[in-house]
């Protein structure tokens, strides 16, 4: 059998495992850092922290992005849950395109196509706008988690459940959507993570005064490299980690490149 | 099939109608404007022009050739893109170096394990994609150890001091860092589905480790390679924030002046035509894409 360890092919994926974890190592590192320079370690302190929580600015982002997040996480769940179904169901060319196709295309072009959409029909770029463009993105990822879960499923449950007698509306609400429920719940906390992270889109359909935790990141980020952005990241990321695991634990095969 | 809602044919419009309606709104419309936009004047204080003007009391068009013709000019947005174009390619070929032995050891191990090495693998792609530029910053960054270890070392050879920072090298390892994932995942996908039978019958016929590889797992892994690279490819081509980080004055890419266009020039038309530029490179290369692998099928006729 071909099981015999190969030590160049796990000494090489080592290294890489290595290269994706250092540099976030490094960023929680230095956001305990008592020194304002990213450089060396001085001491350990909560202060970074401390700041943030007198930083108005941040905290409206943070409120911005949780706010903007939900909303479209929600929305985008239910038209991505509807697509999803009915790419699984029928064979639609047109919404099977429209659904992929925002999910291929470079983050910038929809940024800025939406950017003349919003401005055409005088709109004033706000939350309302940044919420319309992350549905957008949003529907695909929903689409995909709900199709890949469908196609997981056993067709006899539903005939067993007509064969009993229920009605159409009665198979779907009592059997397929709760069999759906994991992919559901899978693809609405995928729609809210990647909501809360996107900074390119949201960077060409906010306003004034709509800044986003992303936002607020990249304008503190462009003046200096202060710690105090560590801390804001490393919090950003403990609310990532623990949306993603539960994700990947109602739908493992999603998280598969399937 | 699993028929997820029975009969009735309006169940059909009834699912499909309110997404597809919204991506048509919010996806395929501003497409279709940006197009539009792009034989537009540009605005007096930024912005775009009206395009239907009364004249005497006569509607006309007031639609122009301008911006497309200020792009095939000058060779200098020809050169944007063929840099843009070079740093996705390094990309992506770095990518697939580092994303290979990655894919093939999850792939060779136990099925309890491979969860667990692909979430590690995922779960630094779902951290904040500024977040893990920012952690280059603060690696390449003049004060940081890597720069100064570095100009020690080359001190020592009598080199004069670098910096790392706002440089090619720095922009193609953050490009590479934050799109590694979509190489590992199709690449994965592809591997794990590969008969490890065809391995051992080879070994019994004596092919060595190396041959084996490039004989039977490289050549089968092929569409996983496709897949990956234009996961890959096109983002990289359309970034700009990297550029804008990372990359200093050399560093600029497509997405950069597209941005100026429409942020600071505020010149809409030109950031249009740009962005059809870039909209039909992308779409080229999905379509490039589906073709190999439809080829590939083809040859290998299933």
């Amino acid at each position: 059998m071909m099981a015999k360890k190969n030590l160049l092919l796990t000494v090489s994926a080592g290294l890489v495992y290595l290269f994706l974890y250092l540099p976030l190592v490094i960023v929680v590192v230095f956001s305990f850092n008592d020194s304002k320079l990213n450089a060396e370690w001085v001491g350990f302190t909560w202060k970074w922290y401390g700041k943030l929580l007198y930083n108005q600015e941040m905290l409206t982002a943070a409120m911005n992005s949780l706010i903007i997040a939900s909303v479209s996480a929600g929305i985008a769940t239910i038209l991505g849950t509807l697509a999803g179904i009915a790419m699984h169901q029928y064979r639609l060319r047109l919404l099977q395109m429209l659904v992929l196709a925002p999910i291929a295309m470079p983050e910038i072009l929809m940024g800025v196509s939406l950017l003349v959409l919003f401005i055409m029909v005088n709109m004033t770029l706000g939350l309302i706008s940044i919420m319309l463009a992350h549905i957008t993105f949003c529907i695909g990822f929903v689409a995909l988690a709900v199709q890949a879960r469908i196609s997981s499923l056993d067709p006899a449950l539903i005939e067993a459940a007509r064969d009993l007698g229920a009605t159409p509306w009665q198979c779907f609400r009592e059997v397929t959507l709760p069999l759906l429920m994991p992919g559901i719940l899978a693809g609405a906390l995928m729609a809210f993570t990647l909501s809360i992270d996107d900074f390119v889109i949201t960077f060409f359909t906010a306003g004034v005064g709509s800044s986003t935790l992303p936002l607020q990141i990249y304008s503190m980020v462009k003046i200096a490299v202060t710690p105090e952005v560590n801390a804001v990241s490393t919090l950003l990321m403990l609310v990532t980690l623990v949306v993603i695991t539960v994700a990947s634990r109602l739908s493992p095969a999603i998280f598969r490149g399937e | 099939m699993l028929k997820t809602v029975q009969g009735k044919a309006w169940s059909k419009y009834l699912l499909s109608l309110p997404p597809m309606a919204y991506l048509l709104i919010f996806f395929a419309a501003p497409t279709l404007i940006m197009l539009f936009s792009s034989f537009r004047y540009p605005g007096e204080y930024g912005g775009l022009a009206p395009w239907l003007v009364q004249d005497g009391g006569q509607w006309t068009f007031d639609l122009t050739l301008e911006s497309w013709q200020r792009l095939f000019g000058t060779d200098i947005y020809l050169r944007l893109f063929v840099k843009s174009i070079g740093y996705a390619i390094c990309t992506t070929l770095f990518c697939m170096v580092m994303a290979y032995p990655l894919a093939l050891m999850i792939a060779r191990s136990g099925r309890k394990s491979r969860d667990l090495l692909l979430l590690l693998v995922i779960l630094p792609f779902w951290s904040n994609f500024l977040v893990r530029i920012y952690a280059w910053m603060i690696i390449f960054s003049p004060v940081g150890a890597l720069t100064r270890i570095l100009n020690g070392v080359l001190d020592l050879f009598g080199v004069g001091p670098v910096t790392l920072m706002y440089s090619p090298t720095a922009m193609i390892v953050c490009l590479v860092y934050v799109h590694l994932p979509f190489m590992v995942l199709p690449l994965y996908a592809n591997l794990e589905k590969h008969d490890p039978y065809l391995l051992d019958a080879a070994q019994d016929l004596g092919a060595g480790k190396w041959r084996r590889f490039w004989l039977i797992t490289w050549p089968l892994s092929l569409p996983g390679i496709t897949a990956g690279s234009i996961l890959v490819f096109i983002p990289v081509l359309g970034m700009f924030a990297i550029p804008d980080l990372l990359g200093g004055t050399d560093g600029i890419m497509i997405g950069n002046v597209i941005k100026q266009q429409f942020m600071e020039s505020r010149d809409w038309p030109f950031g249009s035509v740009l962005s059809m530029v870039l909209t039909v490179a992308a779409v080229a290369v999905v379509l490039l894409g589906s073709r190999l692998s439809r080829q590939r099928a083809g040859m290998s006729g299933s």
